[in-house]
């Protein structure tokens, strides 16, 4: 199980590496904590020319407060973002996402941006992105381009970056002071990729009544998806809404089949994903300021 | 951690740390691909069939042959004359060879191997040797194997069910007519691996002059395979020598499979001339290193009103995959002589029939024969218990082997040696509080939660007869050989001239602490400590003493080993005694031999250190007392008397020592997302008198890791194609530490009489009762019977939501099972009227245009068409070479679009039936598709492929869309097109 | 600087193993694991899967651990490694060693490398975990032999002995 014979660049400024990504552009393989890369390398399903090794990039690998932003590097680690003061105050959904990524080995490797890129649709960041409505920074020779999570995320493996694009940061929303999180994910082990995940952000008004939301799926479909829950707003965050939020994703969702989990059990899964992190998050928002539970 | 014990309390026993450790926590410790045992090794890779079946039309390798640093390409049809078939007990006309010569019959099989400077080249050139494959019908499953006009896997046997044994023991027939009650269940038991973590590896030198091979491998017997191996390979015994290295990472039994790439390398080395090592993949050794097999049957016992067992009927089907490989069908044979279980139940009729499909060929696994048997006994054990009413505690009870009836004679021949199996039922209920859990079962039923308890008990064969095998073959075939029986093992102990002593074992362990209790034994025989003994595990078939029931399986060495390990160090005793008894003019009887001295056990303190009486025995072999021979050195070859050979009656004692397990589990289930909560499991074990109780509750342990592995989540799946899906460690699942639940352990002690000791075989146990016992939970908390393994996630939420109160069912349906076909829908409204987007559809230039990824596309008949495509997603893409037909055209109304492709990664087949329809002036063009993958994309990207396939057929739609209407204004994104295309299609 | 190496260029990779400046040479596609091996001949690392899920191949790189099989040896210049060798003076076992032994948390052995190293970075963060961190902290390793009880226990005990001898 050996890789296929490559060229290996580590350049030392984005610049050269994105020169040479315009350069080699489909024929190149980007490669940071080499966690989706290293694997699929050895076993010759990708078999690039050129392996243009970015983990050592100045610059990609910051984490950022502006005002009410938060900037990730494409190359922070995810044991370094799960270790960040400030990704635990401005990001808590990330905070209880990351340890279901992978293992603690994996997580001392693998990066932020790095899995976004990757496209899994089982991945546990990409779907924090979209539930949190992040914005992804792809930077190629010529521009920047801003691309919200959203509309990132095209299919398994599938994103819009372009041949000549590279991920260089996630843009994410701080989450609100008084907002609370949760996330949830089953797996046939603890570690593997999900058959279905789910993560919610919500801030309550005063009546415990939902004020925003914000819910999402992960593993369901062939990429992240935001559950629209705008009927939702204003009712009262409890059990019942929950399971009216879980009943209402039944027509919404096109579930993904697999010889672990047909449509219909991903389908089961998602509504007791809902009906778990609905309560929980509404729970750790009422508590005062920020807090999470997992 | 257990107490320290006093120094006067003998070694055996003790839970003493392993002598093996301190190199295996260092890093010091040398396992097969450390070694280079030879100058100018190269390195071997070994291209295998992509299909599970395929005949090979031809194999061009001169690409491969011309790569630089590539030493030569052996073909499995250039092999054929030097190398012979290994040949198994069942004849059937379906030679065994280790490469496919003219047809590929599983995925995985070895059709070439390169030879190269690098592991690296060596894979290179595989990728440059062109196979001509002619894919035939595969047959991946019992039933198919056995449908009637199902595909021949070898011609010459006339039939994949290659063999059928009937067995009747005491009057089966009328104990069912004469039963208050038969309780029957059909089952499937699934096909999965205990997976070491150390791979395969061997290093293959062929000599000349004399000619000879010498092997280094982590093979671990039975070495009844070595002259197997030795005539393949058309050599004398002594001209193929097996050398295994000092550490081996596991086994578990697959490690006997070994045994096949120690003929294929050993003959590519003799054909290149050349050292050459090959160390196994992952993939490789998940695709097709070896299986525990799975098997369909029946199992029905009959029972009087009371309870009593008094008749079994097994009728079982086993696959043994696309051969017959050595020493299959031994799996089938295993469990037959004990097959009463723990019962006295005295009538048993059995019939086994032996079946070949398109997979890897079965072997040895942890257990071997045993989770198979025991799912179907202890499965219906546990339904008749509810069928009848009785505890199922209670029915197994009244039906064991009672304490005074030992040594214990079953019906199909099995001796049980010894055992207290109410004793041990008693404990199992103590430690799990059997009616705490009751009433918490029952109060969990009252809340509406799916609470279950099973249990499952049995004996646990260790030290196997060699010749139980022979059961596969009639009276009357066996009479026509020369007879079998016995089990040897073989031990030496030796002094040298400064005192030191090695012990040498045919024990080949991977990890069960051989030496450490070795070490033990010959500690307390001569008055040493362990630390003072050096075991040598290896084995040389050169210059080590060694049979043909050498190795590590069956859980051999406490059943046999020991009893040889303990011979021999009496004689080096007695040897001892009488040199230092005649130098310190004593007679022998008075010496002990102790602290490292032999000493006059009178109290006055005479004596002479052990390094005294060694140096006489070396340096003054003439000054020596009669009786004793020069040097110290003894050894023992030693056969257990009970294991004789089978009879015509087809009774065989297969095993020396008999174990007993019993197991309790108490789960719940977790309806909406079929989750097993364990909420209590409790194991009880006999294993005899414990040499090393750390090391015996390791065993336990592990067992049950495997066992619930294979209960919960591992299966080596295969598509209904015969397509392997599990060629990774994240698409094979093995249990992790989260998935382990506690295990609380329980002992009764009933020692053996088979061996000095009083030791019982061990380490399968758990491995043997765990899917079982957790089925039967499973069963008991649903309140089904149609129970399959793996009770992964889905399928148990499948059974737990089966209608609102499932009826209980009296035969398994297999549900969910891998299905191979890809399948899916879509429809695109295209603003052109039918007529139009037909003419696009069946236009060649068009079609260049619209398959995804196409480079390049010739016609090479009417509607018939060759291309070079690109497919995949993100980097995981390949040039596949293509084949496209379209067929049933009705114009304008629907064709059927045909297609076949395979590249690098794999291979695909496939088609689409498209029809158009008016729809206000455009055309809806709707399409159903069937695929089928193959290859390594199928056995690496199960989980994604079918996603993967549905953009890429919907990408086919959107680009002929996008053909016939090009929108006005900037061209849209592909990636948009793709999208809206996803987002139009009507639900699956 | 900017490195570029040509696909069937081997290059010098100089790194420190264990305390130790070692160089070897290296083409790019060259795994980590097949370079300590087979260029450096620390064969304390141990090849289990090649695809990073079983963890038999873990080391520590600048003191975290990490999977050395989807690394390759060319991205690793300069780096700080430690493998199991590592671990202790040679001929002695460390607390964490000694435990594993007294526990008999290992039986073939094969993983016990990966695991050694897998908890030491853990300990060093987390000196007084729970049984459930350390489970967690394991199910990036497999382990075929033991069924993990004991390697839990050996963690947990090698835990309490390095914080009594803090």
């Amino acid at each position: 199980m050996k890789p296929v014979a490559f060229e290996y660049c580590r350049p030392d400024t984005l610049a050269e590496a994105l020169g040479l990504l315009a350069e080699r552009r489909s024929e190149a393989a980007l490669l940071a904590g080499g966690m989706s890369l290293g694997p699929m390398l050895n076993l010759r399903m990708v078999r690039p020319k050129t392996v243009i090794d970015i983990s050592r990039l100045p610059g990609l690998d910051g984490i950022a407060l502006r005002g009410d932003r938060v900037i990730t590097g494409a190359t922070v680690i995810q044991a370094d973002a799960l270790a960040s003061p400030v990704i635990r105050d401005a990001l808590p959904l990330l905070v209880l996402a990351l340890p279901w990524v992978g293992h603690f080995q994996t997580r001392n490797s693998g990066t932020l941006g790095g899995s976004v890129a990757h496209a899994d649709p089982s991945a546990e960041i990409p779907l924090c992105l979209v539930v949190a409505d992040a914005t992804v920074v792809l930077r190629s020779a010529r521009k920047e381009r801003r691309v919200p999570a959203r509309g990132f995320f095209t299919g398994a493996l599938s994103t819009v970056r372009r041949e000549d694009e590279m991920v260089v940061a996630l843009d994410w929303p701080r989450a609100p002071a008084d907002a609370g999180h949760a996330f949830e994910e089953i797996a046939q082990r603890h570690g593997d990729f999900a058959i279905a995940a789910a993560a919610c952000a919500l801030t309550l008004d005063g009546a415990r009544r939902i004020a925003t939301l914000a819910l999402g799926l992960g593993g369901v479909e062939d990429r992240p998806i935001a559950i629209d829950t705008a009927a939702f707003i204003g009712r009262p965050a409890d059990p019942d809404t929950a399971r009216a939020i879980a009943g209402s994703i039944d027509e919404r969702i096109a579930p993904m089949e697999d010889h672990a989990a047909s449509a219909d059990y991903r389908r089961a899964l998602a509504r007791v994903l809902v009906e778990r992190v609905v309560p929980r998050a509404a729970e750790a928002a009422t508590g005062g300021p920020r807090r999470g539970a997992a | 951690m257990h107490p320290v014990p006093s120094s006067d309390q003998p070694w055996v026993g003790r839970a003493l740390p392993r002598k093996e450790d301190r190199a295996l926590l260092s890093g010091r410790a040398r396992f097969i691909d450390d070694l280079a045992p030879v100058p100018g090794l190269k390195h071997a890779a070994i291209l295998r069939s992509p299909h599970p079946h395929a005949r090979i039309r031809g194999i061009d390798a001169a690409r491969a042959r011309a790569l630089p640093g590539v030493v030569g390409v052996v073909t499995g049809a250039e092999l054929a004359d030097a190398v012979g078939p290994i040949p198994s007990v069942v004849r059937a006309g379906i030679p065994y060879f280790p490469f496919a010569i003219d047809r590929a019959r599983y995925v995985g099989e070895p059709v070439a191997v390169v030879v190269a400077d690098t592991r690296y080249i060596a894979e290179d050139a595989c990728e440059l040797i062109d196979i001509d494959y002619d894919p035939l019908p595969a047959v991946a499953s019992i039933e198919a194997a056995l449908a009637p006009d199902a595909p021949l896997l070898h011609d010459k046997a006339g039939s994949n069910a290659i063999n059928r044994r009937s067995f009747r023991y005491g009057d089966p027939e009328g104990a069912f007519a004469e039963a208050d009650a038969v309780v029957e269940l059909a089952y499937s038991y699934p096909r999965y691996a205990s997976t070491p973590m150390e791979t395969f590896g061997v290093v293959a030198q062929f000599e000349e002059a004399p000619e000879r091979f010498t092997v280094w491998s982590n093979f671990q017997g039975p070495f009844v395979l070595q002259p197997l191996m030795a005539g393949a390979l058309k050599v004398p015994g002594n001209r193929l020598r097996l050398i295994t290295p000092p550490a081996s990472g596991g086994s578990f039994g697959i490690k006997q499979a070994v045994m096949s790439y120690i003929v294929l390398l050993a003959a590519v080395s003799r054909a290149l001339r050349c050292p050459v090592k090959w160390i196994e993949d992952r993939a490789e050794h998940l695709t097709a290193a070896s299986a525990a097999g799975d098997r369909r049957g029946t199992v029905a016992a009959a029972f009087r009103r009371d309870g009593a067992l008094i008749g079994l009927r097994f009728e079982t089907f086993a696959n043994m995959g696309a051969y017959l490989r050595p020493p299959e069908p031994a799996s089938v044979y295993r469990m037959h002589s004990a097959c009463n279980g723990c019962y006295t139940v005295k009538h048993v009729a059995v019939e086994n029939t032996l079946v070949l499909t398109n997979q890897t060929p079965i072997g040895l696994n942890r257990g071997y024969g045993g989770p198979q048997f025991y799912f179907a006994l202890e499965r219906v054990m546990d339904i008749a218990a509810r069928r009848l009413g009785i505890d199922p505690a209670e029915l197994r009870r009244r039906n064991f082997v009672p304490r005074d009836a030992f040594p214990y004679h079953c019906p199909a021949g099995s001796i049980l040696d010894a055992g207290d199996y109410a004793a041990g039922l008693d404990e199992l209920l103590r430690l799990a509080d059997y009616e705490a859990l009751k009433k918490k079962r029952e109060a969990a039923r009252r809340a509406g939660r799916l609470f279950g308890i099973g249990f499952a008990a049995g004996i646990e064969p260790s030290g196997s007869n060699m010749a139980y095998v022979s059961l596969a073959q009639s009276a009357e075939e066996r009479a026509k050989t020369d007879p079998k029986s016995g089990a040897n093992a073989s031990a030496v102990v030796a002094i040298d001239a400064s005192g030191s002593v090695t012990v040498r074992l045919d024990s080949t362990p991977n990890g069960q602490g051989h030496a450490t209790v070795a070490a033990q034994i010959v500690a307390d025989k001569l008055g040493l400590k362990p630390d003072d003994i050096d075991v040598v595990t290896e084995i040389d078939t050169l210059t080590s003493s060694w049979s043909i029931a050498s190795g590590n399986y069956s859980n051999r060495f406490g059943a046999i080993v020991v009893g040889a390990i303990a011979q021999t160090a009496d004689k080096v005793a007695r040897a001892i005694r009488l040199i230092a008894a005649d130098a310190l003019e004593v007679p022998p009887e008075r010496i002990e031999l102790k602290d490292g001295y032999a000493k006059v056990a009178d109290g006055s303190n005479r004596g002479m250190p052990l390094r005294r009486v060694a140096s006489r025995a070396h340096w003054n072999p003439n000054g020596l007392p009669a009786d004793v021979s020069a040097g110290i050195y003894e050894s023992t070859v030693l056969s257990p008397p009970t294991l004789g050979s089978a009879g015509a009656d087809d009774r065989i004692a297969s095993a020396v020592t008999y174990g007993f397990v019993v197991d309790l589990v108490a789960i719940e289930i977790e309806r909406r997302t079929g989750a097993i909560r364990v909420d209590k499991y409790v194991s009880v074990h006999d294993v005899g008198r414990q040499m090393n109780p750390s090391i015996v509750e390791g065993q336990v342990h592990g067992g049950f890791a495997h066992g619930l592995g294979a209960a919960l989540m591992e299966e080596l799946a295969y598509d209904e194609r015969g397509n392997f899906l599990a060629g990774t460690f994240a698409d094979y699942l093995c249990p992790t530490a989260m998935e382990l639940p506690p295990v609380t352990i329980g002992h009764v002690e009933t020692p053996s009489p088979m061996n000095a000791l009083g030791a019982k075989g061990m380490g399968d146990g758990s491995a043997m009762l765990t899917p079982a016992v957790l089925a039967n939970a499973v069963a008991d908390a649903l309140g089904r019977d149609d129970v399959s393994l793996p009770l992964t996630l889905q399928r148990v939420w499948a059974l737990a939501n089966d209608g609102a109160a499932p009826a209980r069912r009296p035969a398994e349906r297999r549900e969910t099972a891998p299905q191979g076909g890809l399948r899916g829908e879509g429809a695109v409204v295209i603003p052109a009227p039918p007529a139009e987007v037909w003419r696009r559809l069946i236009d060649p230039n068009e079609l260049a245009a619209i398959v995804p990824g196409c480079r390049s596309l010739a016609q090479s008949g009417p509607d018939r068409y060759t291309a070079e495509v690109m497919i995949g997603v993100a980097g995981v893409r390949g040039l596949y070479a293509a084949e496209i037909a379209l067929e049933d055209k009705q114009e304008p109304v629907s064709v059927r679009l045909v297609g076949r492709a395979s590249g690098a990664l794999g291979f695909g087949s496939g088609e689409g039936m498209v029809t158009l329809a008016p729809a206000d002036g455009d055309t809806r063009l709707t399409y159903r598709y069937r695929a089928e993958v193959g290859g390594k994309v199928a056995a690496v990207g199960q989980r994604l492929l079918g996603t993967v396939t549905r953009v890429l057929i919907a990408e086919f739609f959107a680009a002929l869309e996008r053909r016939i209407a090009p929108r006005a204004g900037p061209r849209m994104p592909r990636w948009l097109a793709m999208l809206l295309a996803l987002v139009r299609r009507s639900p699956p | 600087m900017s490195v570029r190496i040509a696909p069937d260029q081997k290059q010098r990779v100089t790194l420190t193993v264990n305390g130790k400046v070692r160089s070897g040479f290296a083409e790019p596609r060259m795994l980590l694991t097949d370079f300590l091996r087979h260029e450096l001949q620390v064969f304390g690392v141990h090849v289990g899967c090649e695809h990073g899920v079983c963890g038999a191949c873990t080391i520590l790189v600048g003191g975290r651990a990490m999977r050395s099989c989807t690394r390759y040896a060319v991205q690793m210049e300069g780096a700080e490694i430690t493998t199991v060798e590592g671990l202790a003076e040679p001929g002695t076992l460390n607390v964490l060693q000694q435990a594993f032994a007294e526990h008999h948390a290992l039986q073939c052995g094969f993983c016990t490398p990966g695991i050694l190293l897998s908890a030491t970075q853990f300990l060093r963060q987390n000196g007084a975990p729970s049984e459930a961190e350390v489970r967690d902290m394991l199910s990036g390793h497999i382990c075929r032999c033991t069924g993990y009880v004991a390697i839990v226990a050996a963690i947990m005990d090698a835990a309490a002995r390095l914080r009594r001898s803090e």
